[in-house]
């Protein structure tokens, strides 16, 4: 390990972290070192293992094998307590902050004054004064008595600062704290951000954006699919970066065969939708699997999602076979023939309470009744076609959808919608969730159904997976297309450069 | 990341273990029922007798219907509160129509169906419209309107002496079966009760709109994206739960010959709690029809033998209250059966 700009004593070394979740191994051998006044900067893609690791460090997981060492000596941090008590303060993207509370009772939350001698009684007084003094030293004109929802973003994250300089945490984690941000409010964080350096903190930094890393940072670690790859200066060139978050071999084999495409199917034009949706246009033809890549909270889901008519529109057109439909609400995509298999099947696919068969129905209810009856055989009936044709796995389409696996799951989604006669199918993470050998049978049934004439809309944050199916990959960053990508662009390093804003940096 | 079991032989069989607790859960409330029956029967040669169960079916009647309404809307995860008014409201409409308007009793019938399923529209509008948090809120604020707009146009008064027709030949008439000793009387209320079941089983289980219902309940996000109108759903429930409301008054209108502001005090938590032993549960998406009625009838058959065993009515309440509990308990129980996988 190369360490650089580390003055100060080491404050935390994190060494041999592991963590397995079921069917993936999310961190292997890991390590990470911190220094007093240092900025570690935490690179990796999405599904890295940055988070994990941070969670580990916050003791929200527990790793199942590794060392934690703050100052030199071992610590277990078994609670989000423990890490609190041992100095380590970590700020989530989403705050935990009692919004309708006031500024100084969130900083002072569960450790509030008390005065002498009269227990339970909080010392007001005292906690206005001593929140007063830590915003004035790190230079936030803030009123310690203002109720913290009514403060905008930037501030009450840097409420989450002073909590953890009043809780005096040597080590402070900010995960992504500038995606929310504003140019303006990026400046007054770096500010804070040398505030902690300067009081000898140690300060681990998780960004997507490779630009602010040697603004911010000292050192940067990246890691790739769970395990540790280096550490280098946050000077080294942006390229570098990107080429260590990526390095990887293409080894699993996708059942990709290529169709020629017939007449576009889909087409949509200059979406919009405030603060998420930005002139996005894009078509699919049929036969064709059109990749969706980005980094989470690019925009991807919401792009899909307002297609299908789950969420409003402020602009812009949809076209299925070249004719405009309006889509307000997904019955309407429904009825263009446009299917969404959401990101998470147990609390948008399916009803899990419900039956297999009615599952399958819900979409196209129509077929299976007659003035509003159903005709419960032709429910069973076609439900158990459905069975047959993906090889649902189910002794009973009369089991309900939460007795299935992951893959089954999936696979009962998808029956909905070819009951329905979807012809546009936009698989949201088709395969999150899902072991590897149910993923391969859903790849399967992605070639088979653009075979069949289907056009696919995958949105996938496995860059394997988008290269390994797609037959063009578009990129979304801050809720626009910033790129599409066919042939031998189609790489690694074109799709994540693209997604950071890097573009520049690899397209000679 | 999935913590899901494989679809394997140990979850098969935990599957046939669940379906076994699900069978005994609902046999669970049909065997209290047994129970309660045997034990009445025991402690009193008067209680088995076709008078007092007869007696027993017209206690009922009125909770059973409200019950049918409640259960549609608790499907869908809501609760209406306002039923035991809105039946209050329509039933003095009723009245007023066939006393003052002077207006034939089918008249009347009509305006009470009418004043219960507009007062639920306007339950779910209240909900999907105007996007109160919690129809808890909405069904609250219309038990209070009604309430007090039945007391504003009678002035407070009761309204007596309907005369006959069909109000009258629904909630107090008998048809007589066999003659002499053997004789027993059937009350009319007992077959609309009997029909309007029979019909919410198919339409619950057969129709279209029946199975959007339990998946509005089950998973309102998975439904509106498969297309099912979630929207239009609620307010059909609240719809449905007004007009039995109404069909209720009706009922009740006919038995007391009259139509009071201050009727049906309380009717919406003997609705709910008939659903709720009945095996509702409160969460959405699971209940049937047949649970419900046999709640409804636990519920009857309970305050009929505690009052032919002469147990003092304050003390009924208090038992009535330990079989909610009970009741509710058994739903806990059942959900963590569902989740321990």
């Amino acid at each position: 390990m190369t360490t650089t700009a580390g003055s100060g004593d080491v404050l935390l070394r994190m060494s041999g972290i592991t963590k397995r979740f079921p069917g993936v191994v999310a961190l292997d051998d890991v390590q990470l070192e911190v220094r007093a006044g240092e900025v570690l900067v935490l690179l990796g893609e999405n599904g890295a293992g940055k988070s994990t690791l941070m969670k580990i460090l916050g003791g929200a997981y527990h790793a199942d094998a590794g060392k934690i060492e703050l100052k030199g000596r071992e610590v277990k941090i078994n609670s989000p307590r423990d890490a609190l008590d041992l100095g380590i303060a970590v700020i989530y993207q989403e705050f935990n902050l009692v919004s309708q509370l006031s500024v100084m009772e969130n900083v002072f939350m569960g450790r509030e004054p008390r005065i002498p001698g009269r227990p339970g009684v909080i010392d007001w007084a005292r906690m206005r004064r001593e929140t007063s003094a830590i915003l004035r030293e790190l230079d936030l004109p803030i009123d310690p008595g203002h109720q913290v929802g009514k403060l905008g973003v930037a501030q009450q994250q840097m409420v989450e600062i002073a909590r953890s300089v009043s809780a005096n945490a040597d080590i402070v984690v900010m995960d992504e704290p500038t995606s929310a941000l504003t140019n303006h409010e990026i400046i007054q964080l770096f500010r804070v951000v040398k505030q902690l350096q300067a009081r000898g903190a140690g300060v681990i930094y998780i960004s997507h954006r490779l630009e602010e890393v040697p603004q911010v940072g000292t050192t940067v670690t990246v890691l790739r699919d769970g395990h540790y790859v280096d550490t280098v200066p946050a000077s080294s060139p942006i390229a570098d970066f990107i080429r260590l978050m990526v390095g990887r071999d293409l080894t699993q084999q996708y059942p990709k065969k290529l169709v020629k495409p017939g007449a576009e199917v889909l087409r949509v034009e200059h979406l919009e939708r405030r603060g998420v949706l930005n002139d996005a246009s894009f078509a699919v033809r049929a036969g064709e699997i059109l990749g969706i890549a980005g980094l989470v909270g690019a925009g991807r889901t919401e792009l899909v999602r307002a297609i299908f008519g789950a969420d409003h529109l402020d602009a812009g057109r949809i076209f299925v076979d070249g004719k405009e439909v309006g889509v307000h609400h997904p019955v309407d995509a429904i009825r263009a023939g446009i299917g969404l298999l959401p990101e998470d099947r147990k609390t948008q696919g399916l009803v899990l309470l419900l039956s297999i068969a009615e599952n399958v129905s819900m979409a196209s209810p129509g077929d299976v009744s007659r003035h509003g009856f159903l005709d419960l055989g032709k429910v069973a009936a076609r439900a158990r076609g459905f069975v047959e044709s993906l090889r649902i796995r189910t002794p009973s389409v009369y089991r309900p959808a939460r007795s299935l696996s992951g893959g089954t799951q999936q696979k009962v989604v998808l029956a909905k919608w070819l009951a329905s006669r979807s012809r546009v199918l936009i698989f949201d993470e088709p395969t999150r969730g899902i072991d590897v050998g149910a993923k391969v049978e859903v790849y399967q049934l992605m070639t088979s159904l653009v075979q069949q004439g289907a056009a696919i809309v995958m949105v996938s944050s496995e860059l394997p997976e988008v290269l390994g199916m797609s037959d063009r990959v578009l990129v979304m960053r801050g809720g626009s297309i910033v790129a599409e990508l066919a042939g031998d662009e189609m790489n690694q390093e074109r799709i994540l450069a693209a997604a950071m804003g890097q573009e520049h940096v690899v397209a000679a | 990341m999935s913590s899901q079991p494989e679809p394997g032989a140990a979850v098969a069989q935990s599957e046939e273990r669940r379906n076994w607790t699900e069978v005994a859960f609902q046999l669970g409330a049909l065997l209290g029922l047994i129970l309660l029956i045997a034990i009445f029967a025991f402690s009193s040669p008067s209680f088995l007798t076709t008078g007092n169960l007869a007696g027993i079916a017209r206690q009922t009647s009125v909770n059973a219907l409200l019950a049918l309404g409640m259960l549609v809307v608790i499907l869908t995860g809501g609760i209406d509160l306002s039923v035991g008014a809105v039946l209050a409201l329509a039933m003095v409409v009723l009245a007023m129509v066939i006393t003052k308007a002077g207006l034939d009793q089918s008249i009347g019938l009509l305006a009470a169906l009418l004043v219960g399923a507009a007062l639920g529209v306007g339950n779910g509008l209240l909900l999907t419209r105007l996007h109160l948090p919690h129809p808890f809120i909405s069904t609250l604020g219309m038990m209070n309107i009604a309430r007090g707009a039945a007391l504003v146009i009678t002035g407070g008064a009761s309204i007596s002496a309907l005369g006959g027709g069909i109000v009258k030949f629904i909630g107090n008439d008998e048809i007589r079966l066999g003659s002499g000793d053997g004789a027993v009387s059937i009350p009319i209320m007992l077959f609309v009760v009997v029909l309007a079941y029979v019909g919410f089983y198919f339409f619950l289980n057969r129709t279209v709109v029946g199975r959007h219902i339990y998946a509005t309940g089950g998973n309102p996000e998975a439904a509106r994206l498969s297309g099912v109108p979630v929207d239009r759903i609620l307010v059909l429930v609240y719809t449905i739960s007004g007009l039995m409301a109404g069909l209720a008054a009706v009922v009740l209108a006919g038995r007391t010959d009259s139509g009071y502001p201050n009727a049906g005090l309380g009717f919406e938590l003997d609705a709910i709690s008939a659903c709720i032993i009945g095996g509702t549960s409160f969460f959405g998406g699971v209940g049937t029809v047949s649970g419900t009625l046999i709640g409804a009838l636990i519920m009857g058959v309970l305050r009929n033998g505690l009052n032919i065993m002469s147990v003092d009515t304050n003390w009924q309440t208090v038992v009535i209250g330990a079989v909610i509990i009970a009741a509710v308990y058994v739903d806990v129980l059942r959900r963590r059966a569902g989740q321990s996988r």
